[in-house]
């Protein structure tokens, strides 16, 4: 009987574990749905507005905000980086630059890369240059 | 009258003058034997003091006026005058206005003022009136008329829709891209004074226009624009000799349309992408710009400046100085009949920085 139950245990775990392998196959790359696209582009479009917000608002100590420079994001160049900044005497990512900015004109303390707030800035950045093909590396 | 290099600098401190300060800026001012007639005088402009708290307020913005102010300070011969051509303040307050004056107040001679958006859309321009002047006003000038206006006005629907409070249609005319802003016009009123002021004047006198806004339209959504700068224009159109020099666009700009050519000035306290790096709406930028160089932005003043501007036979010449930059002149070719950079203008001797994207 002892045996038979452990049999029995042994099946039951065999099955569940096939059926959630079954699962996790039907969740594999290519199956999404058109509300899964509308969400995740809802998603996105919320931390743009978000980073739209940041973009016009005090983010140092001295109330300058980035707009004030760049209206629209304009003359950010997103699709430029990762590029060698001449003045840094490296390649640099955007996210460095847009801490310099912060750290100088803005007179304020830098964000980590992984800032939810970064991300934010460098989407409104990049959506406000959508559709201009990649340039990395130009000056 | 015989004038040399040394005429105009300065006696005392001149080794100083000349290594803090481009010599160019003086060749400039003993280039020209023209007529009696002919003068100079100074434009500063869009210098955006700005408060951050009490007597605190942005270094970077107080830096740019200050050193227009020395820099114009140190022209010999004096120009005849100066203008000031508007965003005098960031917000319209009495701190900034009055902080921006006291700044203006060692530049040596005779200035006068353009208002801006920055400095009207608080209280209207009550204390820009109580302090400085008249919002409009003409004057002549040794054979030129010289009209002033105050092209930043918009619809009345705008100005006086419920605002929580004068600061926050303040703030949403400061925001150069305001989706919610509202185009900038001369409007009725000031184009029938306009209308009557120019009626006394002889065709044949040059007429020149200072106002804050471009009065041609370039790109509505930063109002690079007037919303009826063609009537102006029409009021402009039979004179024989009509230039307007507007500031706002923070950026070197020139056109001519039939007889009226355009001048931009330069901010002193930061610049402003051409309206063609932002790649999501058409603009109208004349083509007859050569753009000045992308701004450095570890050099704080580069890409901003101030004008030294020369009156020849009724036409301007404007010469830009631009700190950390090398100066550019732009001046009326009376053979093409239209504004010319003296270096740049012909499309081979254009430079890289140039070229904005």
């Amino acid at each position: 009987m002892r045996k038979n139950r452990k049999l029995h245990g042994v099946s039951l775990v065999i099955l569940m574990a096939s059926v959630l392998l079954a699962i996790s196959f039907s969740l594999q790359a290519g199956d999404f749905t058109q509300e899964d696209l509308e969400r995740w582009d809802k998603e996105f479009m919320t931390v743009v507005m978000k980073g739209d917000k940041l973009f016009h608002s005090a983010l140092g100590t001295n109330k300058v905000s980035c707009d004030q420079c760049h209206p629209n994001a304009a003359n950010t160049h997103p699709e430029t980086y990762p590029k060698f900044q001449q003045q840094i005497g490296r390649v640099v990512s955007l996210f460095e630059m847009v801490n310099w900015c912060i750290q100088n004109p803005l007179e304020g303390d830098p964000l980590p890369a992984d800032d939810p707030k970064m991300a934010a800035l460098l989407s409104y950045m990049t959506y406000e240059r959508r559709g201009v093909p990649l340039a990395p590396g130009k000056h | 009258m015989n004038m040399n290099r040394r005429a105009f600098l300065k006696t005392t401190g001149a080794g100083l003058i000349t290594s803090a300060f481009p010599l160019s800026l003086v060749k400039i001012a003993f280039g020209g034997q023209g007529p009696s007639q002919d003068f100079t005088f100074g434009y500063i402009s869009d210098a955006h003091i700005q408060q951050i708290q009490g007597n605190n307020f942005v270094r970077n913005w107080d830096m740019g006026l200050i050193r227009a102010v020395r820099e114009a300070n140190l022209l010999t011969p004096r120009p005849d005058f100066f203008m000031f051509g508007g965003d005098l303040a960031q917000l319209g307050k009495k701190e900034e206005l009055d902080h921006g004056l006291e700044i203006m107040s060692s530049l040596r001679g005779k200035v006068r003022y353009v208002i801006g958006e920055h400095d009207y859309y608080l209280d209207l321009g009550e204390y820009w009136q109580s302090k400085i002047g008249p919002l409009w006003y003409s004057f002549d000038h040794k054979g030129v008329h010289f009209v002033t206006l105050n092209s930043i006005l918009t619809y009345d629907s705008w100005v006086h829709k419920k605002w929580p409070s004068p600061m926050d249609r303040m703030l949403a005319m400061a925001r150069l891209d305001n989706p919610q802003g509202s185009p900038f016009m001369v409007g009725g009123e000031q184009l029938t004074w306009l209308k009557k002021d120019l009626e006394k004047v002889n065709r044949s006198t040059p007429v020149v226009v200072f106002s804050h806004s471009p009065i041609q339209k370039i790109f509505k959504p930063w109002n690079f624009w007037t919303e009826d700068a063609e009537r102006v224009q029409a009021l402009l159109k039979p004179f024989e000799k009509a230039t307007v020099i507007y500031g706002h666009v923070h950026q070197i700009e020139y056109n001519q349309i039939g007889n009226i050519t355009f001048h931009a000035v330069m901010a002193t306290a930061w610049p402003w992408p051409y309206p063609e790096s932002y790649s999501q709406k058409a603009s109208c930028m004349p083509k007859l710009t050569v753009h000045m160089n992308r701004a450095d932005p570890f050099f704080e003043r580069d890409a901003t400046g101030w004008q030294f501007i020369e009156m020849r036979k009724g036409k301007v010449s404007m010469h830009y100085q631009l700190p950390d930059n090398k100066n550019r002149s732009v001046v009326f070719n009376s053979k093409t009949g239209k504004p010319q950079d003296v270096n740049y203008q012909g499309y081979g001797s254009r430079i890289p920085p140039q070229t904005h994207y």
